[in-house]
C-alpha cells in the first residue's frame, strides 16, 4: 500500500505549486490580453507564411466571436423575454422563405470572403521552387534524420531529455521533451526546402513557428518550405501517431546567420570525413563499449531498456539472449537489417559503422553477457558496401 | 460495476409491465411470451430491443468513459505516473472506438427503436428479428473488441483512426480480433440501417407524408441512408488490413508498391459521413424538443429537412479536410477546404432555425430543454472551431494538435451526448410512465455543462500553444491547461453517476406521467399512454398534417 501514498505525495505536491501558478496565469490572462496573445494563442512565427496564418487565424477567430456574440445574443433575449414564467405567450409564425433565404446568403457571403486569402496564402505555401537549401527530413520510430542534400552531411536528431525527468526522479529541466541532441541547423533568409519521408510508420513534422507541417509518410516524398527571418532556436513535435514514443521524437530547429550557418556547415563536412576515416582504424574493446554505451542510450533504449531487459514480448529482452551471445553475424545482421514485420528497424542508413559496431560490441558485453567479443568498424563498413 | 444497477431496475420495470401485455399476447393466440433472460435474448418488440440498445449504450458510455479518465489522470501533469506508453495508446485507440461504435451509436438506434414507431404511428420495426439480431451482434463484437486488451501485446494502440501501416505492419497480434469485431459492429449498423429504412417506407400510419414526420424520424431515414453507404466502405478497409497482415498482401505496404495514403482515404470517406451519422439523428432531437418546451412549431420544417439533407450529400464531399497535411495536390486542398467552408451554411440554417423557434415562443426549461439549449450553445463552439479548421493554411497549425481535440469533443460530447441525454429526459416518461426526478435531473445538468466545458475548453488553448494530441507526456507549457482538463474530466465522469441514480429512481417510481408528459408535445408518441404498452398502434391511426383524426 505504500505505493498508494507515494503516488498520492508524488501527485499532491507539485499539484499545490502548479495549481497556484494556474490561478496567476489565469487571473494575468483575464487582465492582460498581451499574455493570452502569447502563451495561449497560435504562435506568430517568425516567416511570412506563418505571420500569414496567424492573420488568417485571428480574422476567422473573430468573425466567429462576431456571429456568436448575434447568434446567441438572440437566444440569450429570447430565453429572458420569452419564457413562460414571465407570462410569455407563443406566436404562431413557424415559417419565412425571405429570412431562410437571407440568413443563408450571409454565411455564404462570409465564406467567400473569407475562401480569398485563405486561396492566397495556400498557394504561397504550395510554392517550393527556387530553394537555396534542400533538407531531406526522414521519420524512423521515434527520431528525425536530416540530410542535407548535396553536401554529404547528415544526421539523427533524438530525444536529449534524460529518463529520470520522465520519471519523475529529477527535476523536469526547462525545454523538457523539447530538447534533442543534434539539433537541424537552417540559415536565416534563405528559401529552405524540406523533403519529407519515412523509414517505417507515418510521422509529421512540425515546426509551428515556421507554419510548416509536413506528413512523413512511406514512400512518399512530401514537400515543404521556409525561410526564416530571425536567428534562434525553434521547436516543435512529430503530430501524427507513430507508436509508443510518438510523444518523445521533438523536433529542433536552430536558425543561424548565413555566415555562421556556412561556417556550421563546413565544419560539420569535415567532422563527418573524419568520422569516414575512423571507421577504417583498428578500435578497443574500452574505447567501442564507451561509445556503444551513449548511442545505446539515445536509440536502442527506449524499447530494450536501459538495463537490456526490453518490454517482451514487443521488445525481447537482450540479456542471454542467444542472438546477442552466439552468432555476432545474426547479430550484426538483425541490427544492420532489421526484422521484417517487427517493430525492430534497420539501421544501416541511420547509424554510422563506428556506432553500429560500438553498439553490437556494447549489447555482447554490457548487463553481465560479457562475451569479451567486439567488432570492429572497419568490417561493418566492408558488409554495409556490399 | 454501477450500470449492473439500472439494468436490473428497468429490467423489472419492464417485466411487469411484459407481464400484463404478455398476457394479451395469450389471448391473441401467439402462445406465452418466454419469461426472464430468454425474454430478453429472444424479444422483437421494438420498446424491449430500444431498452437493451439504451442499456448497452450507457454500459459502454461508462466503460469508454474509465478509459477517458486513465488518460486525464496520466496527463493531469508532466512526467509518466500512473501508465506507460504504450498502455496509454490502447487507452486512446479504445476509448475514441468504444465513444463512437458503442455509446453514441447504439444509443441513437435505441432512441430510433423506441421511438421511430411511436412517432410515425406503427405497431413496431418492420424487420422484428433482424432488429434482434442486429442488436445481439453488438455485445458480441464488444466483447471481443474488449478482450484483445488481455491478448499477448495488448489491444489496438494506433489511435481510433488507425492509420496504415502502423494498423498493419507495425500493429500488435490482436489486430485481426480488432478488425473482425468492427465488422460485426459494421453488420449490425447496416442491418439497423435497413430495418430503419424499410419501416419509415413502408409503416407510416395512413395520412402521414413524408413532409409530416417528425424531424428526428427525417434525420434518421437520411441517417440510415448514409450508413448503408459508407459502412461498407469501412468493411473494405479493414478488410484490406486483414489481407495485409495475415495474407502477404500491399494494400497499404510501401515496401510492396502500396500507398499507405490509399488508406487515409478509405478511412475518411467512411470516416466523415459516420460523424454525420452521430449528429444528424442529434439535430432530431432537438428538433423536438425546442418546439415542446417554446409551445411553438418547428421554425423553418421544410428548410430544416432540406438542410439535413444537403448536409448528408456533402459529407461525401468533404472527407479530405482530415488530410491537409499529408501532401494532397493544391488543386485538391482547395476543393476540399471550399466544400468544408461550404458545409457551415446547411449547419447554420439549423441552428438559426432553433433560435427563430425559441424566438417569441413561451420557453420553459425543464431538463430536457435545458439539455437542448446547451446542445444548441455548445455544438456551435463545436461548429465555430470547424469552420476555423477548414481554413486549409491554418489547419497545417491546427491539425492533430489539442485543438482538434478540443472541436471534435464539442460535437460529440456537449453536441450529441448531450442531445442523447435530452432526448432520454424527454422520453423517460413515456418508457417508465415516471418523470425523472427534476431537482437531481438539474444539478445532474448544471455538473455536466460545468465538467464537460471545464474539460474540452481549456483543450482550445493548449493546442494552439502546440500541444499534439495522443501523447502521453507532455512539455512544461501545457501543464497548466491539461490540469484543468483533467480536473473538468472527474467532474463531467462522476455527474454522470447522477444521470444512473435518476434512471433507476425513474425506473421505480416518482411523480405519474400523464399520456401527454409536455405541455407543448404534439407528436404521436404522446397520444399513446405513459408508460407506453407493449404493443401500442395495433389499429393503424389515421392522420392529417401529423396529428391523430381518429
Amino acid at each position: 500500500m505504500s505505493w498508494i501514498a507515494e503516488c498520492l505525495s508524488r501527485v499532491t505536491r507539485p499539484m499545490r505549486l502548479r495549481l497556484r501558478r494556474t490561478v496567476t496565469t489565469l487571473s494575468l490572462t483575464v487582465l492582460s490580453p498581451s499574455v493570452l496573445a502569447v502563451e495561449y494563442n497560435m504562435p506568430v512565427g517568425v516567416t511570412a507564411v506563418s505571420r500569414e496564418i496567424h492573420s488568417l487565424h485571428m480574422i476567422i477567430f473573430w468573425i466567429c466571436v462576431v456571429i456568436g456574440i448575434v447568434v446567441f445574443g438572440v437566444m440569450g433575449y429570447a430565453m429572458i423575454k420569452h419564457r413562460k414564467s414571465r407570462g410569455a405567450v407563443s406566436a404562431s409564425f413557424h415559417e419565412n422563405t425571405r429570412i431562410e433565404i437571407l440568413w443563408t446568403a450571409i454565411p455564404l457571403l462570409i465564406l467567400v470572403v473569407m475562401a480569398v486569402p485563405a486561396t492566397a496564402t495556400l498557394k504561397d505555401m504550395y510554392d517550393a521552387s527556387e530553394s537555396a537549401l534542400d533538407v531531406k527530413i526522414t521519420g524512423h520510430q521515434w527520431r528525425w534524420q536530416y540530410e542535407y542534400l548535396g553536401e554529404d552531411v547528415a544526421f539523427t536528431s533524438s530525444l536529449a531529455t534524460p529518463r529520470e525527468q520522465i520519471n519523475n526522479t529529477a527535476a523536469k529541466g526547462e525545454h523538457y521533451l523539447l530538447e534533442v541532441d543534434n539539433p537541424l541547423v537552417l540559415p536565416i533568409n534563405r528559401k529552405v526546402r524540406f523533403l519529407t519521408t519515412s523509414a517505417d510508420v507515418i510521422h509529421s513534422w512540425w515546426v509551428p513557428d515556421f507554419g510548416v507541417k509536413k506528413d512523413a509518410i512511406p514512400g512518399f516524398i512530401n514537400e515543404a518550405w521556409t525561410r526564416i527571418e530571425t536567428p534562434g532556436t525553434y521547436r516543435g513535435q512529430c503530430t501524427e501517431l507513430c507508436g509508443k514514443d510518438h510523444g518523445f521524437m521533438p523536433v529542433v530547429v536552430e536558425a543561424l546567420p548565413e555566415a555562421e550557418f556556412d561556417e556550421w556547415l563546413i565544419a560539420r563536412k569535415a567532422e563527418a570525413e573524419a568520422a569516414l576515416n575512423d571507421a577504417g582504424r583498428d578500435w578497443s574493446l574500452e574505447e567501442l563499449m564507451e561509445k556503444g554505451e551513449k548511442t545505446y542510450a539515445t536509440i536502442c533504449a527506449s524499447c530494450h531498456q536501459p538495463d537490456g531487459q526490453g518490454m517482451p514480448p514487443a521488445f525481447p529482452s537482450l540479456v542471454g539472449s542467444a542472438i546477442v551471445t552466439q552468432d555476432m553475424q545474426a547479430h550484426i545482421d538483425i541490427v544492420v537489417n532489421g526484422k521484417a514485420g517487427t517493430p525492430m528497424a534497420a539501421f544501416a542508413d541511420v547509424l554510422s559503422p563506428v556506432e553500429l559496431a560500438a553498439v553490437i560490441t556494447y549489447e555482447r558485453n554490457a548487463w553481465g553477457n560479457d562475451t569479451g567479443e567486439l567488432v570492429q568498424p572497419a568490417v561493418i563498413k566492408e558488409q554495409l558496401s556490399q | 460495476m454501477a450500470s449492473e444497477q439500472p439494468r436490473k431496475a428497468v429490467l423489472q420495470a419492464s417485466e411487469s409491465e411484459g407481464a400484463t401485455a404478455g398476457g394479451a399476447h395469450v389471448g391473441e393466440g401467439h402462445g406465452s411470451a418466454p419469461r426472464g433472460m430468454l425474454r430478453w435474448l429472444l424479444t422483437t418488440n421494438h420498446k424491449d430491443i430500444g431498452t437493451l440498445y439504451l442499456i448497452f449504450s450507457l454500459s459502454m458510455l461508462f466503460i469508454g468513459g474509465i478509459m477517458a479518465l486513465v488518460i486525464r489522470t496520466e496527463l493531469f501533469q508532466p512526467g509518466l505516473q500512473m501508465v506507460q506508453p504504450e498502455f496509454f495508446n490502447q487507452m486512446t485507440t479504445m476509448h475514441g472506438l468504444i465513444m463512437v461504435f458503442g455509446a453514441i451509436m447504439p444509443a441513437f438506434t435505441g432512441l430510433a427503436n423506441w421511438m421511430i414507431p411511436l412517432q410515425i404511428g406503427a405497431p413496431d420495426m418492420a424487420l422484428p428479428r433482424l432488429n434482434n439480431f442486429s442488436f445481439w451482434l453488438l455485445p458480441v463484437a464488444f466483447l471481443l473488441l474488449l478482450s484483445t486488451l488481455l491478448m499477448e501485446g495488448g489491444g489496438p494502440n494506433f489511435g481510433w483512426t488507425f492509420y496504415a501501416p502502423l494498423s498493419t505492419t507495425y500493429a500488435p497480434p490482436s489486430t485481426s480480433f480488432f478488425i473482425f469485431s468492427l465488422h460485426i459492429a459494421g453488420i449490425s449498423s447496416i442491418l439497423g440501417a435497413i430495418n430503419i429504412i424499410a419501416t419509415i417506407l413502408n409503416l407510416r400510419a395512413p395520412g402521414m407524408r413524408l413532409m409530416d414526420m417528425p424531424l428526428f424520424v427525417w434525420t434518421w431515414l437520411i441517417t440510415a441512408f448514409l450508413l448503408i453507404a459508407v459502412m461498407p466502405v469501412l468493411a473494405g478497409a479493414i478488410t484490406m488490413m486483414l489481407f495485409d497482415i495475415n495474407f502477404g498482401t500491399s494494400y497499404f505496404n510501401a515496401a510492396g508498391g502500396g500507398d499507405p495514403v490509399l488508406f487515409q482515404h478509405l478511412f475518411w470517406f467512411f470516416g466523415h459521413p459516420e460523424v454525420y451519422i452521430m449528429i444528424l439523428p442529434a439535430f432530431g432531437i432537438v428538433s423536438a424538443i425546442v418546439p415542446t418546451f417554446s409551445r411553438k412549431r418547428l421554425f423553418g420544417y421544410a428548410s430544416m429537412v432540406y438542410a439535413t439533407g444537403s448536409i448528408a450529400i456533402m459529407s461525401f464531399l468533404v472527407w479530405a479536410h482530415h488530410m491537409f497535411a499529408v501532401g494532397l495536390p493544391l488543386v485538391a486542398e482547395l476543393f476540399f477546404m471550399y466544400t468544408t467552408m461550404l458545409i457551415a451554411v446547411p449547419t447554420g440554417v439549423k441552428v438559426f432555425n432553433w433560435i427563430a423557434t425559441m424566438f417569441r415562443g413561451s420557453i420553459s426549461f425543464e431538463p430536457p430543454m435545458l439539455f437542448a439549449i446547451a446542445f444548441i450553445v455548445q455544438f456551435t463552439i463545436g461548429g465555430f472551431s470547424g469552420l476555423m479548421l477548414a481554413i486549409a493554411p491554418a489547419d497545417f497549425q491546427y491539425h492533430d494538435t489539442y485543438f482538434v481535440v478540443a472541436h471534435f469533443h464539442y460535437v460529440l460530447v456537449p453536441g450529441a451526448l448531450f442531445a442523447i441525454l435530452a432526448g432520454a429526459y424527454y422520453w423517460l416518461p413515456k418508457w417508465t410512465g415516471f418523470y425523472p426526478h427534476e431537482g437531481l435531473s438539474k444539478w445532474h445538468f448544471w455538473l455536466s455543462v460545468i465538467g464537460v466545458n471545464l474539460t474540452f475548453f481549456p483543450m482550445h488553448f493548449s493546442g494552439l500553444a502546440g500541444m499534439p494530441r495522443r501523447i502521453p507526456d507532455y512539455a512544461l507549457q501545457f501543464a497548466d491547461f491539461n490540469m484543468l482538463s483533467s480536473i473538468g474530466a472527474f467532474l463531467f465522469g462522476i455527474s454522470q453517476l447522477l444521470f444512473l441514480v435518476v434512471i433507476v429512481k425513474c425506473a421505480r417510481g416518482g411523480v405519474r406521467a400523464p399520456a401527454c408528459a409536455w405541455e407543448g408535445a404534439v407528436d404521436l408518441e404522446w397520444s399513446v399512454p405513459s408508460p407506453a404498452p407493449l404493443h401500442t398502434f395495433e389499429i393503424p391511426p389515421q392522420t392529417r398534417d401529423g396529428q391523430i383524426i381518429r
